[in-house]
């Protein structure tokens, strides 16, 4: 009994305190907290899919083996992963500045058709050499997600709208807008999806050097991995090495030095806008040439430029950290369509996004466990 | 088609936003922005409709309804009232994780059949008045007549009491409001969780009164983030979002009903002839919520008021704020 209370009174005297870091945490130590938020967010996912009477290890064995099992489907998670890394690769480069572009969504779908417009429009003769139509879709890919980034950006810079909202409107009138083209012009018999591209509008697979190489047979991974890839990279060396790319990070950080320092935040708030847009744009260009094949709402819509905002946030918007993260998540979605019930990724991708926000603290804060009886 | 009934429909489609609206204003006068209004709005249709349907009493469905919406929103609150974190973000990920449990929870519930609503009636007197009579006060849910009273308690409680002045001064100036003894942590907590069980309520009209049902995330379609560019046109002011919302809900009812007649106005309706044309009139509210927010901003440059002061910021005890 008096050893009890001896432990007890020594426990007593031990506090979890709190304290503001002064120095900057050592470089191991915000990769290691964000794999713990992340590992936290599935052992919560877990319970809460227990909750709602579904069995969490066999949802989680069946992700694992559904997406990396083998060849064919490990193929297929980098094919999903493909246009999240594009999104993600957009959102990045906005949140650099603090601009909260969350329309990467309404950019990817205008991406696609400004792509898809270049094919079914026959401004080309469909027996085009691929080495003209692809360049010239990617170029019209961009410029529709440019053109989308650019309303909210101009509206920021001119009225100080709000970008979050404004971008956000900008995501339902993309959908309404592609689903009038499939609809009511470029319908096929009546479904709602335009007809097949031809064969010179497909991005190349891997599939297609079959004949070659036989071990590629069936493989759809396509060049979209390829741009997104080089983008990460490009991205990586004008954020970090450039001097357009400190003024982003300047403006991110601390407007006023930046205003004072003679930085022109609306022409920078202008560009990155575009920029992003135009990244989402390509993404949803590799996505409609190399993977849906034509122009549909459905395969397209499918939230990619949501979770682009997660896989930025989670990669702390480093590009060249985004490829990998991404193919993390493309492997969620890919082996998510099939598991009961249908919510689950969408809520594991919110439990894994709060989890990260809310380690975030531990970067800027300490947590020390002190004994209040030697201070005195 | 009767322009009193759109009318008449359109005010209780804007009851919801109002709802909404005026919850995230008295979130964001405390100085804390959640950008979680549409999740919570589609946690609170799913559980207000669930709970009808397992219990058959509407009103315990809204009561769930709101105390789970309160309840999620105080994830936001932690997160970025104790941890300090990006209210943006912070707000994303609400946004996603209850998007994400109402749709794992509202599994099968689209096939769940019919359930009993909150009551419909007409007020006696009022509903008697020209116009203003049909359109609101005639076959009304409980809850449209709840938002009229709403506006003005709401306004009241803001402009004119003392937690409402406490309201105001922690989110203009927490340490100032701190050091009159206000616990500037406790009244964050407390007004985002108001705002959480206004969005809740939102949803809670939503399934249970204006369009009954459930139906994933197309229950809301983005009127939850409607609401969050609507508080910046209302610029703070409950009255203003009364406005706002009923101008929209009024524009919702219109887009849907005006494709359904021949004739318009003696003309050949051409939104009936052509139905493709209906896809440019669902981008509207979309479109309208970009031109109110240019108007929002530019009247708040133009006056130089806008947000709350703290609107964003987290408060530090014995940081230099502001």
């Amino acid at each position: 009994m008096a050893e009890k209370t001896k432990l007890f009174t020594r426990i007593k005297f031990y506090r979890i305190r709190i304290e503001p870091r002064l120095s900057e945490p050592p470089a191991w130590y915000p990769p290691l907290i964000s794999v713990g938020a992340l590992i936290l967010a599935l052992i919560l996912g877990g319970i809460l899919i227990k909750l709602a009477g579904g069995d969490p290890i066999r949802s989680y064995a069946h992700i694992a083996k559904a997406s990396f099992g083998n060849i064919g489907v490990i193929s297929d998670t980098i094919v999903k992963a493909t246009p999240i890394l594009m999104t993600a690769l957009a959102c990045s480069i906005a949140f650099r500045m603090k601009l909260w572009n969350i329309g990467a969504e309404g950019q990817f779908i205008m991406g696609a058709f400004g792509a898809s417009a270049i094919v079914l429009t026959k401004v080309l003769p469909p027996e085009t050499s691929r080495w003209v139509f692809i360049p010239l879709m990617m170029l019209a890919g961009m410029a529709g997600g440019a053109i989308w980034g650019f309303i909210p950006g101009y509206l920021k810079a001119k009225f100080n709208v709000n970008e979050i909202i404004s971008s956000l409107m900008l995501n339902y009138i993309a959908v309404a807008w592609v689903n009038f083209w499939i609809f009511a012009v470029w319908t096929e018999a009546g479904f709602q999806m335009s007809p097949k591209f031809p064969l010179n509008a497909w991005l190349p697979r891997l599939t297609d050097y079959a004949q070659n190489i036989p071990a590629l047979s069936g493989l759809t991974t396509h060049m979209g991995l390829l741009f997104g890839i080089l983008a990460a990279v490009i991205l990586w060396l004008v954020v970090f090495r450039s001097c357009w790319g400190y003024e982003i990070r300047l403006i991110g950080d601390n407007p006023q030095a930046a205003r004072y320092a003679g930085v022109n935040i609306a022409k920078n708030t202008l560009l990155v806008m575009m920029l992003s847009g135009a990244l989402a744009g390509l993404g949803g260009m590799s996505e409609v040439s190399g993977m849906v094949h034509r122009l549909q709402t459905a395969p397209i819509a499918a939230g990619y430029g949501f979770t682009g905002i997660i896989v930025a946030w989670l990669s702390k918007l480093n590009p060249l950290a985004i490829i990998f993260v991404s193919i993390l998540f493309g492997a969620l979605i890919l082996a998510g369509r099939e598991i009961q019930p249908s919510g689950v990724p969408k809520m594991i991708q919110g439990i894994i996004l709060v989890c990260l926000i809310a380690s975030d603290f531990l970067l800027r804060y300490r947590v020390r466990i002190v004994n209040t009886a030697e201070e005195k | 088609m009767d322009l009193i009934i759109v009318l008449q429909a359109g005010v209780a489609t804007g009851t919801v936003l109002l709802f909404a609206t005026i919850g995230e204003i008295l979130a964001e006068r405390s100085g804390v922005m959640n950008l979680g209004v549409e999740g919570m709005m589609l946690i609170g249709a799913m559980s207000a409709f669930s709970t009808t349907i397992a219990t058959g009493n509407p009103w315990l469905g809204v009561l769930v309804a709101m105390l789970f919406a309160g309840l999620i929103s105080q994830i936001h609150a932690f997160i970025t009232i104790t941890l300090q974190a990006d209210q943006v973000v912070s707000g994303l990920a609400l946004t996603f994780l209850s998007t994400g449990i109402s749709l794992v929870l509202g599994e099968g519930l689209s096939k769940a059949g019919t359930v009993s609503l909150m009551p419909v009636f007409s007020i006696p007197v009022l509903s008697q008045i020209p116009i203003l009579g049909p359109i609101f006060f005639t076959r009304h849910s409980i809850l449209v007549y709840f938002g009229y009273i709403l506006v003005p308690l709401s306004w009241y409680y803001i402009n004119r009491t003392r937690p409402g002045m406490h309201l105001r001064a922690v989110g203009e100036y927490p340490a100032a409001a701190d050091a009159l003894g206000i616990n500037v942590f406790r009244m964050r907590y407390l007004y985002v969780f108001v705002g959480g069980v206004m969005a809740g309520l939102a949803g809670a009209t939503i399934s249970l009164a204006v369009s009954p049902g459930w139906f994933s995330e197309l229950t809301t379609a983005g009127q939850g983030w409607i609401a969050v560019g609507l508080v910046i046109f209302a610029q703070w002011d409950p009255v203003r979002a009364a406005v706002g919302s009923y101008a929209f809900g009024a524009l919702r009812r219109l887009i849907l009903d005006i494709q359904g007649p021949t004739m318009l106005f003696g003309f050949a309706n051409p939104f009936y002839y052509n139905p493709y044309w209906g896809f440019f009139l669902q981008m509207l509210p979309y479109a309208f919520t970009v031109i109110v927010l240019v108007i929002g901003s530019r009247e708040a440059m133009r006056k130089r008021i806008g947000a709350p002061a703290a609107l964003g910021v987290p408060y530090i005890r014995g940081e230099r704020g502001l």
